[in-house]
């Protein structure tokens, strides 16, 4: 008996893998994308990198211009996320089950949580740039947009996850709900609250590149720019400190957690 | 003087089944009274239900004369100062400091500001100290009620209801998730405070030798309803029997 139960579950799995073999076949097949021609394609590409995406002595001398951009970018991300968590925090606050008013203003935060979210910050830039135009407030606003999304979000589970039992006995001694959300429900979800910022501020620098690029703003403009000037060099250089750049803000942000966790 | 009285409460959560029906009884200033009865029996509903942690269906609670059925939302907030609440899970601020949770236990008088501001005057901090010392826990003021161990952080709970200074103290399984020395301790406290401070105690217990040992009085509950109130004294094998049910058997040879 059991032994059969366990032959038919070595079964499944192989179905189940040969049904995957399947799936992948017909869909490489239906958008015409041929593996052999990827595998054979890939040296090539790789020698067109290592060929023309370095950084040489001249590109070095646009550094300055590049930093600067960057500059521009990080902190606009940083602005875009720091405001957009005071916004994201009341959400949360609405739309947590521990916390909530009553249960209309929760849906309601939860639905601008989702409709935020789900649609992509590269849409929410293009949507915007229509009636904001070019400048650094349209990329502004995607990234705040998109941010108020994702941390409403998960704010709302911190305070779900770490407060329920404090509010009850709060509520129980008579606090009003200025102090339940004051004195309970903030200290203890602060930790994860701030954990959640740092990784969107480093999710909105690699965002904000993208942005940059639509709206024409900071080091996306930049790359954009080199990019089409067929400047690969200086291309290379400006990749080259994004990358160090974000590495940078993960370590930062890394050891921010170890300390307040 | 009677403190507390229920008369036909009922209470239903989705309007089909009766989690409490027809719970009548009285409870007298300085009682210790038990509550005991199996998992889903209702105690935890009817201690919420005498403070308005959930709201009533039927029925009428007396607090002092006063129908808390009928209370407003600023007045709930009075009488809930005069009851404190101590929980199973303790219920604590977890990453605040032990003295900081216990000067929680005053928001209720306190007004939105000076909640906000964390203003307690020297009375209410030399209170709260005085409770610690009392409780056993005075070395552990400064510390995050996370590094405590649950009997500690039971008495951190114990204090915070105290300092509302309250006439009633409602206890939900208090000792439910400690070891049976914690236990012991924490059933010593809630006990000396009916005896010295002359507060009400009501307490949801599993355990019935617990009960029986402490209690001036146990009311058994079995789906909802009341089948036994009494001294504890009374409380014969067969009734407690009678309250558990079938389970009653498994209960008492462990």
């Amino acid at each position: 008996m059991n032994e059969k139960l366990m032959n038919r579950r070595k079964w499944n799995k192989t179905i189940f893998l040969f049904i995957i073999i399947v799936i992948t076949y017909l869909s490489a097949d239906i958008t015409n994308f041929s593996f052999i021609h990827g595998i054979t394609a890939f040296p090539e590409a790789m020698g067109w990198i290592f060929s023309n995406l370095f950084i040489t002595q001249e590109s070095l001398e646009k550094l300055p211009t590049i930093l600067e951009k960057l500059n521009e970018t990080i902190f606009m991300s940083i602005a875009a996320t720091t405001t957009a968590a005071v916004f994201s925090l009341f959400l949360g606050i609405m739309g947590s089950k521990a916390t909530k008013v009553n249960s209309f203003l929760s849906v309601l935060s939860r639905f601008i949580a989702s409709t935020a979210r789900n649609i992509p910050v590269v849409a929410w830039a293009l949507i915007l740039l229509l009636s904001f135009g070019q400048n650094s407030i349209t990329g502004y606003l995607a990234l705040f947009v998109g941010t108020v999304g994702f941390l409403t979000r998960a704010f709302i589970e911190a305070i779900d996850e770490s407060s329920q039992s404090a509010v009850e006995a709060l509520t129980a001694t008579g606090a009003t709900y200025a102090h339940i959300v004051n004195k309970a429900v903030i200290p203890e979800s602060l930790p994860q609250i701030i954990s959640w910022i740092l990784f969107m501020i480093e999710t909105n620098i690699r965002s904000a590149t993208l942005v940059g690029i639509l709206t024409g703003t900071g080091i996306g403009y930049i790359f954009d720019l080199y990019y089409k000037t067929l400047d690969y060099n200086a291309v290379a250089l400006v990749t080259f400190s994004i990358v160090i750049s974000v590495i940078i803000i993960e370590l930062i942000s890394n050891y921010i957690r170890k300390v307040i966790l | 003087m009677t403190l507390l009285a229920l008369e036909g409460l009922a209470k239903t959560y989705d309007s089909e089944t009766n989690v409490l029906e027809d719970i009548n009884f009285q409870v007298e200033a300085g009682e210790f009274v038990s509550i005991i009865g199996p998992s889903g029996a209702g105690k935890s509903t009817l201690l919420r239900c005498i403070n308005r942690m959930v709201d009533i269906n039927e029925g009428i609670v007396h607090f002092e004369n006063t129908n808390i059925g009928l209370l407003k939302k600023k007045e709930l907030r009075k009488l809930r100062t005069n009851i404190g609440m101590i929980f199973q899970h303790y219920n604590l601020v977890p990453r605040l400091p032990v003295i900081e949770n216990v000067l929680h236990g005053r928001f209720g008088y306190k007004t939105m500001m000076q909640g906000l501001l964390s203003q307690f005057t020297e009375k209410e901090k030399r209170q709260a100290f005085f409770l610690l010392e009392k409780l056993g826990i005075a070395e552990h003021a400064y510390k995050r009620c996370d590094q405590l161990s649950g009997g500690q952080q039971q008495r951190v709970g114990i204090a915070r209801a105290l300092i509302q200074d309250p006439k009633l103290v409602l206890c939900d399984e208090p000792i439910a998730s400690l070891d049976p020395n914690a236990s012991q301790v924490i059933m010593d406290h809630l006990k000396s405070i009916t005896s010295e401070l002359n507060i009400t105690c009501l307490v949801n217990l599993h355990q019935v030798e617990v009960a029986q040992k402490y209690s001036d009085r146990i009311i058994g509950l079995n789906e909802g309803k009341i089948i036994f109130d009494g001294p504890n004294h009374l409380v014969t094998k067969d009734r407690i029997n009678h309250i558990y049910g079938t389970e009653s058997k498994k209960l008492i040879t462990v």
